[in-house]
């Protein structure tokens, strides 16, 4: 084999010569990612660009990526307003609360369900997975969640429904498969009990597990704005992205969400007010989402298809 | 061995084995009772409300006490072509959605493995994960920033050069193909993942032989790695032929969802059932038209894993 340049030493297939095509092909991979790349996070470039740049500037001359003049007006306006820190409160809770209930119930009912000496397992898992297959539908959840439940305007509207779901069960217990059945075994002769076995061995064994699906489920309450567009219209303090979806959407929405005091309706800074909160409402996912992908990746190879 | 093994007679009568059973596994049970409530709660509760689609539903008497209609409120759908229309419109778009969302995925997977440096992959392969993490509300506000004829990024670019701007928020026209791009644009990063996962999966040696063999760049793709790439290409289109009545409306909702003008040229089932129930409360009409879709939806997954346990029992659901 002739020895080539230095790039070889990078190559997975390094003792063969590479043909014309091969760098044509990998000539295209780098252009076609690299834009594609870009594309993906332009809009962000923009939107954050639009939320340093004045008011005027942006309806003489459009978005843009770099401000003509920078200003953080628009976000002191936000901050000032003061009710974004309640929506932020409100989310971090039902996060945290929605994610440590659901991520416990979604990993003990995963180990329970993999468990081959558990003669229940199959029926148990079918009652489960058939939630999947067939659902009655928005209007009789809807009319069962407001008139049997009464849950409108109610945050558990929220907290509930997105807790625990049968792919996030499915996903655990492939997770739990993984951890060896002989530290069940063994845990049985020492005398331990099943709950006893889950919580001290299982669980600690499970990590990978739980952060993958503990991750599905704090993205899920993160980013909830469905469920509280149908249960919790009229409450005062919104989740964050419902808020979003309503300074979007209804101007009063906008008024509302700055202190009158501190601007005349007249001159609001509308459009820059609307990218300011995107920036502060989706801020702490950009900033961690690097950090965590490889979880979101695993769950992805995992449980991608096989149920 | 304490436990029972399922496998192995028991030598109890029937009665006795399953008090045994249920005995010996009373822990197992009680951990899976809290999920098996709360899908009773919120799963199995809903369902006799379907009812609710055979009544005209009156809000003083309830679903139970409204007087029965019978297929009235089917028939009120299907007979003003709304139904058709809605139904059309899911399927295409799903059908488009499954096609494009997985050529594009294998084309920047295979692509993927053909960059060398490692830090400039890990950085292209975040920078396109970032549209999975952020919510629909969002995607709706980027898109406008972009599409916008009075500040969009478009209608910058247009009037820089000189050309008339596109005023794409007052016709419907273009839009089947901005929800289709969007959604690749959404969807891509993520769904290349399991094919990338596949072709990490290859054995270097045969890709290797392949070389020493003399084959060249497009020929090591057309019969090395699109050939192991099928397996996991069919399973994923099977699945999604599965799903091709239920919609991405989180999409739908926050692209078009509040512009007549736009959704009425790319109206989907969930759109249609979202309007009925939240803006109309019409109950009746949407569990009519949301039952049709969980019907239709139910008879193709069980189709769809029909086949797949015979060409593939390890991927069968059940």
């Amino acid at each position: 084999m002739a020895k080539h340049r230095d790039d070889d030493m990078l190559d997975s297939v390094s003792k063969v010569k590479l043909t014309a095509s091969d760098y044509v092909i990998r000539g295209i991979g780098y252009v076609f990612i690299s834009l594609f790349a870009i594309a993906c996070i332009l809009p962000f470039l923009i939107i954050l660009g639009t939320s340093f740049e004045t008011e005027d500037n942006i309806i003489t001359y459009g978005v843009t990526l770099l401000p003509r003049s920078f200003t953080t007006a628009a976000y002191e306006l936000v901050i000032k307003g003061g009710t974004i820190w309640s929506s932020y409160l409100l989310t971090i809770i039902l996060t945290l609360i929605g994610t440590g209930i659901g991520l416990f119930i979604c990993a003990m009912t995963g180990y329970a369900l993999q468990r081959r000496d558990f003669p229940f397992r199959n029926a148990i898992s079918f009652f489960i997975y058939f939630t999947s297959l067939f659902q009655a539908g928005l209007a009789p959840y809807y009319l069962l969640m407001t008139q049997t439940y009464h849950l409108n305007n109610s945050y558990l509207a929220v907290l509930l429904p997105l807790m625990i779901s049968s792919w996030l069960i499915i996903l655990m217990k492939n997770f739990a498969k993984s951890v060896p059945h002989e530290l069940t075994e063994s845990g049985k002769i020492d005398g331990a009990g099943d709950f006893k076995i889950f919580m001290s061995i299982v669980l600690p064994m499970l990590k990978p597990g739980l952060a993958t699906v503990g991750l599905f489920l704090a993205l899920g309450y993160w980013n909830e704005w469905y469920q509280s567009s149908l249960f919790l219209q009229n409450m005062d303090v919104l989740p964050l992205q419902y808020r979003l979806y309503k300074i979007v959407n209804e101007a009063q929405s906008l008024k509302n969400s700055v202190a009158a005091q501190y601007v005349t309706v007249s001159n609001l800074p509308t459009e820059s007010l609307k990218m300011a909160t995107a920036m502060m409402t989706t801020g702490p996912i950009i900033f961690l989402y690097p950090f965590v992908q490889r979880y979101f990746i695993g769950g992805i190879t995992v449980g991608a298809v096989k149920g | 061995m304490t436990a029972i093994n399922p496998k192995k007679p028991v030598p109890y009568s029937v009665s006795g084995s399953l008090r045994k059973k249920l005995w010996n596994s009373k822990t197992l049970i009680l951990m899976c009772v809290p999920a098996i409530i709360y899908f009773i709660a919120f799963s199995y509760a809903p369902l006799p409300g379907i009812y609710v689609a055979f009544v005209n539903y009156n809000y003083r008497k309830g679903i139970f006490g409204s007087p029965f209609v019978g297929l009235k409120n089917f028939d009120f759908v299907a007979k003003s072509g709304k139904l058709w229309m809605l139904t059309k419109n899911t399927i295409l778009f799903n059908l488009v959605f499954l096609l494009l969302d997985n050529a594009l995925a294998v084309i920047v997977a295979i692509l993927m493995k053909e960059i060398q440096s490692k830090s400039f992959r890990k950085v292209s392969q975040t920078m396109m994960f970032l549209p999975y993490f952020i919510s629909q509300v969002l995607v709706g506000l980027l898109v406008f920033s972009l599409l916008n004829s009075d500040t969009g990024f478009l209608n910058v670019i247009l009037k820089g050069l000189g050309a008339e701007p596109l005023r794409l928020y007052k016709t419907g026209e273009p839009w089947p193909f901005i929800i289709t791009l969007v959604h690749l644009w959404q969807k891509t990063g993520y769904n290349s993942v399991v094919y990338f996962a596949a072709i990490m999966g290859i054995d270097a040696a045969v890709i290797e032989a392949s070389m020493i063999d003399g084959a060249n760049g497009w020929q090591k793709i057309r019969y090395i790695i699109l050939p192991s790439l099928r397996p996991t290409i069919v399973i994923l289109l099977l699945f999604a032929l599965g799903g091709i009545v239920k919609g991405d409306f989180g999409l739908f909702w926050n692209l078009v969802g509040r512009n007549p003008t736009l959704y009425q040229k790319v109206d989907i089932i969930e759109m249609f059932v979202y309007r009925a129930t939240v803006s109309d409360f019409n109950f009746s009409t949407a569990s009519a038209v949301g039952l049709y879709q969980s019907l239709i939806g139910f008879i193709l997954v069980l189709s769809v894993n029909t086949i797949v346990k015979k060409i593939e029992p390890d991927y069968s659901l059940f």
